[in-house]
């Protein structure tokens, strides 16, 4: 997983009680989600919600995102760190605008997956893990997306892009504005 | 890639060749919703002696019959009850529910349906995993369909019914593929197994009785009504009934989803002429994994002239299982040592930390895993991993650690000369010397 170390989540935990605020559309997005369970069953709603925090705000979940969402279930801050840490797809730091996950398992992996890599992380100079210096592209390698007869491919932000070549990399790559 | 069926009319998959089959009006004329309007006028015991007739077993991979698990659920019990559709198909090697949803989200609707109806249950959700945001998206459109149809909601087609659905979104974890783990996901937690017993059909979300059903499971929910259990049953074989959807991937001319009839035979056609045979010609085909990979890894012997059926037995006579049908082809450019190497870093990243076996073992296999292909390797690391392996087999919580020591057993076993070139000779099994 991508993350931070577990010191930096303390220390955010800690050291920021700043409470992040959201549009009453946002908001509204909220409350559509949590009306899905049981009245005394709000809980069940907190993954949907770091989803939309996530994306609200820039990408990552920061300390006043999860503050808020604390406030907003009545959970403990830590309730809410614990579910966001166990999930791969929510990003403990910033990534950059264009999230590119590149799958790494089995069908992917003998089907060109490795030339894929390489030839994104050269284009881009960065290595797996890491995101561009303007923020533009965070690469990260990923377990099995589901994918596998379209082999080799990769998902930026939640788009598949399916059957990769060099080539079609490319373009995907000029299509990120 | 390909989508189509073989041996038999498209059942799962037949609305994925009519235009716009995923919208409720094109549903409704391909005569969708009559099985849920013949189930409303049935017993909730007909409904399931169809469904234990059809011997439909479990679409996720575990294969347990589906009408046995209908009946555990408790249904003069006055909790509320839940109908939960497994939609987290993160096996590698399977992709096969991404075509239904995609293509005919309306089945699986119905199915729920008529699961609702049946357990005595008004609420479902459909779990499915945080990637498939596209799939999540297209089942909100159907399910509003629905209900302003009057199909979900209060008093379902006048029969008094109340049943409504939703969608739930996971984010990145294969562990909630577990049937527990996925409740403890569902009520917001990490994605933890829990303890069985009790089993979710007594005891599962919010402490009330639950189905937990694979899609492929409950689409099919609605041909076996239409059909009758024993009909549907006949497309396949006794005890492996009805048609299953095969995810096939890697160096095969023609991967895709194939519909195939329970029983069909064989494994060696269907890769060698009906996938259109190994990718790059000339190749020879090395090993597969047949049903994701949390299954025995098989090798060509086991498969060429062996006359395997695509049914559960079938496969389990022939050494490995049939799981979610999600088959992985290796031609003999591919290194099995690497290939179980892979595997296994999958099940460390998605081992869940929770029980001891599974989260230290799968570290350490990945270290030695490690060593070995950077040169390392030593003759005793063949038995120092099935030590491992033996240490999380049947000891871990749940069958995740199962599922991470059988690649790994099996490999060795069907593929000693691949390990001995990097234990043995250091140098890989294509004779290229590893980076030191």
């Amino acid at each position: 997983m991508a993350g931070t170390t577990a010191t930096s989540y303390t220390d955010k935990v800690l050291v920021n009680d700043e409470v992040a605020e959201f549009s009453p559309a946002v908001i509204d997005e909220m409350k559509a989600h949590v009306a899905k369970y049981p009245a005394d069953r709000s809980r069940s709603a907190l993954i949907p919600l770091l989803f939309v925090v996530q994306r609200e705000r820039g990408g990552w979940l920061d300390n006043p995102g999860i503050n808020f969402l604390a406030q907003f279930l009545n959970l403990e801050v830590t309730d809410v760190w614990e579910t966001a840490t166990f999930y791969s797809m929510f990003n403990l730091r910033p990534v950059g605008r264009h999230h590119i996950q590149i799958c790494k398992t089995l069908s992917c992996k003998i089907m060109g997956e490795p030339e894929i890599t390489d030839h994104i992380c050269s284009k881009l100079g960065i290595h797996p893990g890491e995101t561009t210096e303007d923020g533009k592209y965070t690469v990260t390698m990923v377990e099995c997306l589901g994918s596998c007869g379209t082999a080799p491919m990769m998902q930026i932000g939640f788009d598949y892009h399916e059957d990769l070549t060099v080539e079609k990399v490319d373009k995907i790559l000029a299509d990120c504005k | 890639m390909e989508i189509k069926a073989l041996g038999c009319e498209p059942l799962s998959l037949r609305r994925v060749f009519i235009k716009d089959g995923h919208t409720l009006d094109v549903y409704k004329k391909d005569g969708g919703y009559k099985s849920l309007e013949k189930a409303l006028g049935m017993t909730q015991d007909a409904i399931i002696q169809e469904v234990k007739d059809s011997a439909l077993r479990g679409r996720g991979g575990a294969g347990f019959p589906s009408g046995m698990k209908w009946s555990f659920v408790p249904r003069d019990s006055p909790k509320q009850k839940y109908i939960v559709c497994n939609a987290d198909e993160s096996e590698p090697g399977s992709f096969k529910d991404r075509y239904l949803m995609e293509y005919d989200p309306h089945a699986l609707i119905e199915g729920m349906i008529i699961a609702g109806y049946t357990l005595g249950s008004n609420t479902g959700y459909i779990y499915g995993r945080g990637e498939y945001r596209y799939l999540l998206d297209i089942l909100d459109v159907a399910i509003d369909e629905a209900r302003a149809a009057g199909l979900l909601g209060k008093n379902i087609l006048g029969s008094g019914l109340d049943f409504d659905l939703h969608t739930h979104t996971g984010a990145g974890a294969y562990i909630c593929g577990e049937e527990t783990a996925l409740l403890s996901s569902l009520e917001g937690y990490r994605g933890h197994p829990r303890m069985k017993p009790p089993f979710p059909a007594i005891e599962g979300l919010y402490a009330s009785p639950t189905i937990v059903n694979n899609v492929e499971t409950l689409t099919s929910i609605p041909q076996i009504i239409e059909m009758g259990g024993i009909k549907w049953r006949d497309l396949g074989t006794e005890k492996s009934g009805g048609t299953k959807l095969w995810s096939i991937s890697g160096h095969v001319k023609k991967p895709g989803v194939y519909e195939l009839p329970m029983g069909y035979a064989d494994m060696e056609k269907f890769i060698h002429e009906d996938c259109g045979g190994m990718l790059r010609d000339g190749k020879k085909l090395k090993a597969v994994i047949p049903g994701g990979s949390s299954v025995y890894i098989m090798n060509a012997g086991q498969i060429m002239g062996q006359n395997v059926t695509l049914d559960y037995e079938g496969l389990v006579a022939a050494g490995s299982m049939l799981g979610t049908g999600g088959m992985m082809v290796m031609d003999e450019t591919v290194d099995i040592m690497e290939t179980t190497k892979n595997l296994t870093e999958f099940y460390k990243h998605e081992s869940c930390g929770w029980c001891t076996p599974c989260r230290e073992g799968t570290d350490w296999l990945v270290k030695i895993f490690n060593r070995i292909s950077t040169g390392g390797g030593r003759p005793e690391d063949a038995q120092l991993m099935l030590d491992i392996c033996d240490n999380i087999e049947g000891k871990s919580f749940c069958p995740l650690g199962d599922a991470a020591a059988w690649p790994i057993q099996s490999a060795i076993k069907q593929f000693p000369g691949d390990f001995k070139k990097w234990l043995v000779d250091n140098t890989s099994a294509n004779g290229v010397s590893p980076n030191v």
